[in-house]
């Protein structure tokens, strides 16, 4: 069976919106659980606190917002296109996270984190110049 | 060593997930119909297969982990080294859903986890 005509189009929107939506909800959970802070001793009682806190964070339902968002486009992405096509393309959101952690939280990102997020993003190039489909159609 | 408990969670749980997801699926179809109702219908028919809610439970697992890891790092730091799921992928995938792997994609992996070596190595 032949690719639907516009497959290549429709996969590069898909991609567009996952790029945007899930950066945006990591950093929002990020300053979420900054905000919370993390457990000190793990006993039952202070992690149940800090669930509280979560469930009832602002940050954290808005991150969680944005990432349901994300997921539906990437399943539906799934429908048609190789797992192993869809995250690796989908990841220049890894550049995209830090830009935000840097202009939103006030990250202070050295020069070799750059480094290591532009490597990967070389990766991700290299890897994302593949054929969207690599099994028959069934 | 906590955050490295956290980021195996994630990579390995994360990517497990995904796995079982895309395994589903690909038991649906191709999605053509975008309008709200189809998509509602699509859910639904989702929702009723076995590997969905074995991927859900994976991924709930690796959410909870990317909390704990966000609590005591930065965002910046977070989300790139867990682009380590990219090497967990692409042998999952092979494995499992016998997608295959050129040797150019392989390449991509293996530039990724060198990128990932340099993101952990610049951890405070």
């Amino acid at each position: 069976m032949k690719d639907s005509p516009g497959l290549h189009l429709k996969t590069y929107v898909f991609l567009l919106l996952i790029v945007l939506f899930a950066p945006l909800g990591n950093v929002l959970l990020g300053k979420g659980m900054k905000t919370i802070g993390s457990a000190r001793n793990w006993a039952p009682q202070e992690l149940l606190h800090i669930l509280l806190r979560i469930l009832t964070s602002g940050y954290i339902w808005l991150g969680i917002a944005c990432l349901l968002a994300f997921f539906v486009a990437y399943m539906l992405l799934l429908t048609w296109a190789d797992y192993s096509y869809v995250q690796p393309a989908s990841s220049f959101s890894y550049l995209v996270v830090a830009v935000l952690g840097l202009l939103l939280l006030g990250e202070k990102v050295s020069l070799l984190r750059w480094t290591g997020i532009a490597i990967i993003c070389v990766g991700v190039f290299i890897v994302g110049h593949t054929h969207p489909r690599t099994t028959e159609k069934t | 060593m906590l955050e490295f408990i956290f980021l195996f969670l994630i990579v390995t749980a994360g990517t497990g997930g995904e796995l079982c997801v895309s395994h589903a699926m690909k038991t649906l179809g191709e999605v053509h119909d975008f309008r709200p109702s189809a998509l509602l219908q699509f859910v639904w028919r989702a929702a009723r297969v076995g590997w969905m809610w074995i991927g859900v439970a994976f991924m709930a697992l690796a959410f909870v982990s990317l909390l704990a890891m966000l609590s005591m790092e930065n965002v910046s730091f977070v989300v790139p080294v867990t682009a380590l799921s990219y090497a967990a992928g692409a042998i999952g995938a092979t494995l499992f859903l016998g997608e295959k792997i050129s040797k150019q994609r392989w390449l991509g992996v293996l530039v990724v986890c060198i990128g990932v070596t340099l993101v952990w190595l610049s951890r405070r």
